[in-house]
């Protein structure tokens, strides 16, 4: 019974999403309050239904109700709790739940915080995230029902994918989703202000710091999912060019241009057309890669079993919406008034060249992933664009935005000095060319990109700071007054410089995975075995059982030098109801670097086949993106774009530009 | 700067980075793109040796061999023509005789690969698609026998 009141809560919720879709648009053409009004309370509405549907969803998934289909198919009652609640959106039905209750949530902080925006602008804002959520809302309920029944229900589910038990399904697909659905709302505003036929600097205010929620969390998103496929694939591998990461790096792409684009809008007021077109490409990437992901065209870990009509479904949906939008654009935008030109070497100047930068490399990756896709319609033939395409392409790209980036951030807007930046920036500048040279010596003859990147990684963390020296510390102050003027400078530029500062972290972390070590070795116990600076002996081999598992464990322990450094416990589990084993890497962090070793299947003549790396500095990768989600969280907390404030964020934006001077 | 200076800069540079990136994408496009064959395909087609490909099928029953550790050898089959693969390292969790693989490496020989990586399935109940469409060219897959 409980299970239905689920399944009549989408229902309803679908009928209210249609109401919010239909009824603020027409409100806001007439002028009627009270219809505009219909969009708030739907959005509430909806997102309400829709968190009693999922509640319900995952107590069905807790309590291993096995005559609910989508529970009896990827639950087990051993399963630990912990992964019967992550369960919940680890297959379809539910992941698709998850994604429609994020798309309602940020309708509903609309709804609930957007009371000081102008009323059409946010009843044109929900009627669009309404009609997107009705669209997803029927593709659950026609394609995907999570609530279906099975009759007789088994008495045993047929369990979890075992490659999904662990703690990463609980976080990376929340945070994946609160980044890629969050793009929906700056989505929705943009097609609004196109309806309207007007925009303003105030608009980019309004919608900056939706942007930047989502930025962050989608930065979270991506890292975790990289860290999640290195310590649970047992390749030691972070990022492989996959199509399903590169749908989560595409709108990662546009979405961070779009930040900076808007940005340029609220300060200058220029770029408006541009930064509503990166709106809509951005949210469209968002689409895209649920396309790819759920559809089943591609071949991946996150393709849970499909059904061709799904995918159709999901086309159409993202036909609709892309080819709307876009009509919609260029109907539209030649109604918004151009912003002013600008002189090129300026803070906006800059801002555009990283914009057409993030716009290629994203470019690349579009091409690069759906290329073999589409040749394979055409053609038949089956292609594979692997990394080396993308390192060459997207990656030489993002390697040049680095360079320029510390020169945008510390030019002026209007009117740039690029020489006076440039003596500014000299001691960046000194320290990145001096790790550059000093690791091409010490390589002697290795591949040449890793210390470009290592170098450039320097002179943007360098970069960063020493912009925030030159904005605090000028001349002969005393500390104290330095320390005032720190806490002077708007948070936002504080973000801004933690997040360029994450980037070039997260740049040193990928330039050091070319000074690590890798050896694959047949071990046996008590014999070391060397990888870069440490020998690893297996201390021992033992059978154990877990809950829903056994194991082969191997601890082993690591030296250096003589002295024992630390242990590692890498295991092989198998997992009998479902057939498979998996690999636990003994993983152990040492310096910002990391030990990882996977095991294989002990043979018959008592060698363990091993994997084992050295990774120096890896860690930094996601620290680097942990930095980065930081930054853009500060500037979020920066009072001039406090949500729904718009008159106080007209006297914080004057005090904010008066103290960056 | 005049107003029409400005404006053609900035297609200038857009130019030149699109430029850029198509130069590039077309440089990397030259030499990495792998393309993807059954084992009949390779024998019908008259693959050169040295080419770099993906072959996927069903790894043959009875043709996995391990030698010294991390030595790979096995046959990869669509039911009408096999490929012999060795492979240096691990293989994944889900390799096993009669399941599903895909193996990517440089033709030795005509029938020969060397592999560098392989991937097999990772759940039970699903099949890469690749491996299914060479298998139902052959007609050795029949519906509803495993869920694709």
């Amino acid at each position: 019974m409980i299970v239905e009141i689920g399944h009549f809560a989408l229902i309803l919720a679908l009928a209210l999403a249609l109401a919010q879709a239909s009824a603020p648009l027409i409100g806001a053409r007439r002028g009627d309050r009270a219809l505009m009004g219909v969009g708030s309370s739907a959005a509430l509405g909806q997102f309400a239904l829709i968190l009693v549907s999922f509640a319900v969803l995952a107590r069905a998934h807790l309590t291993s109700d096995f005559s609910v289909l989508n529970v009896a198919e990827n639950s087990h009652s051993a399963v630990p709790t912990i992964y019967k609640f992550s369960g919940v959106w680890g297959n379809h039905e539910g992941s698709m739940l998850l994604w429609v209750l994020i798309l309602a949530a940020f309708g509903a902080l609309v709804a609930a915080f957007g009371r000081a925006l102008p009323a059409t602008l946010r009843a044109n804002a929900l009627a669009v995230q309404g009609l997107i959520g009705a669209a997803f809302l029927a593709f659950i309920l026609l394609t995907s029902n999570p609530f279906e029944r099975l009759s007789p229900a088994p008495f045993e589910g047929r369990d979890l994918n075992p490659v999904l038990q662990d703690p990463g399904l609980a976080i990376h697909p929340p945070l994946l989703y609160l980044g890629y659905v969050g793009f929906s709302i700056v989505f929705s505003f943009a097609a609004a202000a196109l309806i309207e036929g007007r925009i303003d600097a105030a608009w980019a205010r309004f919608v900056r710091p939706f942007a930047l929620i989502a930025w962050s969390f989608l930065t979270l998103g991506v890292a975790m999912g990289s860290y999640w496929a290195y310590y649970t694939l047992g390749w030691g591998g972070f990022w492989f060019w996959d199509p399903v990461e590169n749908a989560s790096l595409m709108p990662w792409l546009a979405g961070t241009a779009f930040v900076h684009s808007a940005a340029v809008m609220e300060k200058r007021d220029a770029l408006k057309v541009w930064t509503i077109f990166l709106a809509i490409l951005t949210f469209s990437f968002s689409l895209l890669g649920t396309f790819l992901v759920r559809s089943g065209v591609l071949t991946s870990v996150h393709a849970f079993a499909s059904d061709p009509r799904r995918g159709v479904f999901i086309l159409l949906i993202l036909a609709f919406f892309i080819a709307d939008s876009l009509s919609l654009f260029a109907w539209r935008a030649p109604l918004l008034k151009q912003g002013g030109l600008f002189a090129p070497i300026s803070r906006e100047g800059a801002l555009v060249l990283n914009n057409l930068l993030l716009t290629t490399a994203c470019a690349t990756v579009v091409f690069g992933t759906l290329y073999p896709l589409a040749l394979e319609q055409l053609t038949g033939e089956k292609i594979t664009v692997g990394a080396p395409f993308f390192n060459m392409t997207a990656g030489v790209l993002l390697l040049a935005l680095c360079f320029v980036t510390p020169f945008g951030f510390s030019l002026a807007w209007k009117r740039g000095d690029l020489l006076g930046v440039a003596q500014r920036l000299s001691v960046a500048l000194a320290g990145g060319f001096a790790a550059f040279v000093a690791l091409i010596a010490y390589l002697r003859g290795g591949p040449v990109l890793a210390p470009i990147a290592a170098g450039l990684a320097i002179f943007v963390i360098l970069g960063s700071l020493s912009e925030i020296a030159a904005r605090v510390w000028r001349g002969s102050l005393s500390p104290s007054t330095a320390l005032s003027r720190a806490r002077g400078l708007p948070l936002s530029f504080w973000g801004g410089a933690l997040a360029h500062m994450g980037a070039g972290i997260a740049l040193l972390g990928l330039a050091a995975t070319g000074f690590g070590a890798e050896t694959i070795a047949a071990m046996r116990v008590g014999v070391p075995q060397t990888v870069g600076p440490y020998q690893i002996v297996i201390d021992s081999v033992s059978e154990r059982a877990g809950p829903n598992y056994r194991e082969t464990v191997a601890p082993m322990t690591i030296r250096s030098g003589g002295g024992v450094v630390t242990a590692i416990e890498p295991a092989r589990r198998q997992f009998p109801t479902r057939q498979m084993a998996t690999t636990q890497a003994g993983i152990a962090t040492l310096h910002f670097g990391q030990i990882y070793v996977s095991i294989g299947d002990p043979d018959a003549d008592g060698t363990i086949p091993a994997r084992l790396y050295w990774k120096p500095l890896v860690t930094l990768i996601w620290l680097g993106a942990c930095v980065m989600a930081l930054g853009g969280a500060l500037s979020l907390a920066d009072r001039r774009l406090r949500f729904g404030a718009p008159a106080r964020a007209k006297s914080g934006a004057a005090a904010a530009a008066v103290a960056a001077r | 700067m005049t107003r029409k200076g400005r404006r053609l800069a900035l297609i200038a540079v857009a130019l030149g980075v699109a430029a850029a990136a198509v130069g590039l994408a077309l440089y990397a496009l030259n030499d990495n793109i792998v393309f993807f064959y059954s084992p009949s395909e390779i024998l019908q087609k008259n693959v050169q040796a040295g080419a770099r490909l993906r072959i996927g099928g069903l790894v043959e029953a009875g043709s996995v061999f391990k030698s010294t550790g991390d030595k790979l050898d096995f046959s990869i089959t669509d039911g009408a023509n096999q490929i012999k693969v060795s492979y240096e390292g691990l293989p994944p969790d889900l390799f096993r005789e009669g399941q599903g693989v895909v193996a990517e490496g440089v033709l030795e020989a005509p029938g020969r690969l060397r592999a560098e990586t392989i991937l097999a399935k990772h759940d039970e109940r699903y099949m890469p698609r690749e491996v299914v469409e060479a298998l139902k060219k052959q007609g050795r897959w029949q519906e509803g026998s495993a869920k694709p």
